[in-house]
């Protein structure tokens, strides 16, 4: 059993590919990470315009990117964008596609935080003279961003979980270097491997979340 | 032909469409088994989880804590490939379908045992205390007053878990399971034409468009008592 | 003939952790007797409510209520706790039950009631504290003062033989207070045995049989109310009571 999945040979054998992998998928995260929370930023400042003719579009909007699985927004644009003659590779499709899809759930986020910030605080900001933009990026942002901190972090953990999708459109990271490498030893250990080490990356960050989650949820009360 | 014409013509083809629609629809079938599967032992695992835990056995806790943290680091994709190109090295060669409905049941049961169990913890000790000395059982006081609160403040993140979950059987693609996304991918490379992977997207707004809004009223429901 | 107590309490000795809060308190308790304990707050009052009904596990002693050994393993604590109705400090009722569901749970449950009897009994037990009226409302609609008689309703319901109060009215704004002491005087004339812990000085003074003083995990000095108020024998007591007073 040992010898079938943590095969020392492999291992070191494997240790550089998966090595690489672990690198890019560092990459990818660092890249996706932002870039979602970026579009979420822009989607919640903009429904914090109350109107209805823009908060309803944008509900619509990001309630359409949460039912859509990501997956398939990520092959949609692999695998159909060359039919209409735009070839962008792996690499921007992930991009592209957390853009879109995670953005919408960092969306929901902020746009839950805005809301925790009691009206007073605006009010009293605007009558000290600072203007909207002001109140909202000196006062009202900051106690947001707090507010749902736990939130934002989960989100975050699950990016970089999501990132192994890059292995299905050919996006050199952690678990498509596992498979390659585990197509080439004809021995599972690679994934394991790659297993291992989402899990030694990951799991501090789970066990902080549990911890401000329960907090978090007994708070409700 | 106008540009338009062309983009329709080919990201709708109506030919395409009507041909592929059936293999869409069995798609969509496999989709929907394999969402209520992990739903049910997802939840039902995760509910049992956390009714073990709340009996306090310290070595048992920890495993319990473990299997949790473990299936919440890491990702679906990965277990689903670990449990499907990696298990018959073993001996058991699940299937496709099987491997994605057990993965995606053990990360569902790993979430929901962590928001069943904080909505337990959530709960006073004052409740526990008043229905204990009229002499209600531990059992009866889980069941009779702490579990009905407890599932009233865990339905809102509950909810949104679960979908997020259930959507990732899309990743059971990868392994060859004949779901939606599987049925369009390969569609798509029998006609040269992507309308069938648009039909999919369709498929899986169909789905889960309703469940998302629904999940949006409960959220708005069951938040009264803040 | 020795006088059979109803509550008997022996040598009970309570630690959490390094805290050592009960240090060996006896307390008998006669049939029909109104007993108020007094004391500082961390004098050990509560800790001692909570040991004779066991909700706290004493470290030592023994406590025996209405005949049954309270701490004897094979005793059917659930069964012996319906005997010993408790009410809390902060009501405790199930919020997610109406005032008829608090009531009759318990009796449906532990009782064995069925579902139109317990109702029958809970309605019973809800016009005693003079709430027939808001059996179908939440605890959520209720104020205070009706919340915590709900709660003596899903006690007495079970018609318990010893009645404990952990200050019942100490969560209380101050108009409400009226209503329970109100029940409580009218539960005492039905001749129920009942223990309170409460910092109501002027409910103790006429409506107590014996006021017990507890300070630092033991029992300091009890008498009837006028002995202990107006001419208490230990400094400690006298200390209490003259801070109590000038309120």
């Amino acid at each position: 059993m040992i010898q079938t999945f943590f095969n020392l040979d492999i291992i070191v054998a494997a240790w550089p590919i998966v090595m690489s992998g672990l690198w890019n998928t560092i990459l990818l995260s660092l890249i996706v990470v932002p870039l979602g929370l970026f579009g979420g930023l822009i989607l919640a400042l903009l429904a914090s315009i109350r109107h209805p003719l823009v908060r309803w579009p944008l509900m619509a909007w990001v309630d359409f990117f949460r039912a859509f699985p990501p997956l398939v927004l990520l092959v949609l644009l692999f695998a159909g964008l060359p039919f209409a003659g735009l070839e962008l590779g792996g690499f921007a499709c992930v991009a592209i596609a957390f853009f879109l899809n995670t953005g919408s759930y960092y969306g929901e986020i902020f746009r839950a935080g805005i809301d925790s910030v009691p009206n007073g605080q605006v009010e009293a900001a605007r009558s000290t003279g600072l203007s909207r933009m002001q109140a909202m990026r000196y006062v009202v942002l900051p106690q947001a961003v707090r507010n749902v901190l736990p939130d934002l972090l989960s989100n975050t953990l699950e990016v970089v979980k999501l990132t192994s999708l890059g292995s299905v459109v050919a996006v050199p990271e952690l678990l498509y270097e596992a498979r390659q490498a585990q197509s080439l030893t004809y021995n599972p250990t690679p994934i394991v491997m790659a297993a291992v080490i989402y899990f030694l990356i990951l799991w501090p960050l789970v066990r902080l979340l549990s911890r401000l989650e329960n907090r978090a949820l007994a708070g409700r009360r | 032909m106008g540009g338009w014409d062309r983009f329709v013509e080919t990201f709708f083809n109506a030919k395409v469409m009507a041909k592929y629609l059936p293999d869409i629809l069995s798609g969509m079938v496999v989709t929907i088994e394999l969402a209520l599967l992990i739903v049910v032992t997802g939840l039902g695992a995760g509910l049992a989880l956390a009714l073990l835990r709340s009996l306090g056995i310290r070595p048992l806790n920890w495993l319990i804590i473990f299997i949790v943290d473990l299936f919440r680091s890491l990702p679906p994709l990965v277990i689903i490939v670990l449990m499907y190109f990696g298990l018959p090295y073993a001996g058991p060669s699940p299937s496709g379908f099987v491997s994605t409905w057990l993965s995606l049941a053990l990360v569902l049961m790993a979430f929901s045992e962590e928001i069943f169990w904080a909505g337990i913890t959530s709960i006073p000790r004052g409740q526990w205390e008043a229905s204990r000395s009229t002499g209600l059982s531990y059992g009866q006081t889980l069941f009779n007053v702490i579990l009905p609160q407890a599932f009233r403040l865990t339905i809102p993140p509950l909810t949104n878990r679960t979908i997020a979950i259930t959507k990732g059987t899309a990743l059971g693609t990868v392994v060859a399971v004949t779901e939606i996304l599987g049925q369009a991918s390969s569609a798509v490379s029998n006609s040269y034409n992507p309308s069938p992977l648009m039909m999919g997207a369709a498929a899986y707004i169909v789905l889960f468009f309703p469940v998302v809004v629904a999940a949006r009223w409960i959220e708005t429901k069951f938040a009264w008592k803040r | 003939m020795v006088q059979k107590h109803i509550v008997e309490a022996r040598g009970i000795h309570k630690h959490f952790g390094p805290l050592h809060v009960l240090k060996g308190v006896d307390l008998q308790v006669d049939e029909r007797e109104l007993v108020f304990v007094i004391g500082p707050s961390g004098s050990g009052k509560s800790t001692l409510l909570r040991c004779l009904n066991r909700l706290e596990e004493p470290s030592s002693g023994s406590v025996v209520v209405d005949g049954i050994d309270m701490l004897d393993p094979k005793t059917d604590i659930n069964h012996a706790r319906q005997r010993i109705g408790m009410v809390f400090q902060s009501f405790n009722l199930y919020p997610h039950m109406t005032a008829l569901g608090n009531v009759t749970l318990a009796l449906r449950k532990v009782a064995g009631k069925s579902r139109a009897e317990a109702d029958t009994l809970a309605r019973k037990a809800l016009e005693r504290v003079g709430l027939a009226d808001r059996a179908d409302h939440t605890p959520g609609q209720l104020s205070g003062g009706q919340q915590q008689r709900v709660a003596i309703a899903r006690s007495i319901a079970l018609e318990p033989r010893v009645m404990l109060f952990d200050e019942p009215t100490s969560a209380l704004d101050p108009e409400l207070v009226g209503s329970v002491l109100e029940v409580m005087r009218s539960l005492r004339e039905t001749g129920m045995t009942m223990i309170v812990v409460s910092h109501e000085m002027g409910f103790a003074r006429n409506a107590a049989d014996r006021v017990v003083f507890m300070d630092d995990g033991l029992i300091v000095e009890q008498g009837p109310p006028a002995a202990i108020f107006e001419n208490p024998a230990h400094e400690r007591t006298r200390a209490f009571i003259g801070q109590i007073q000038r309120h």
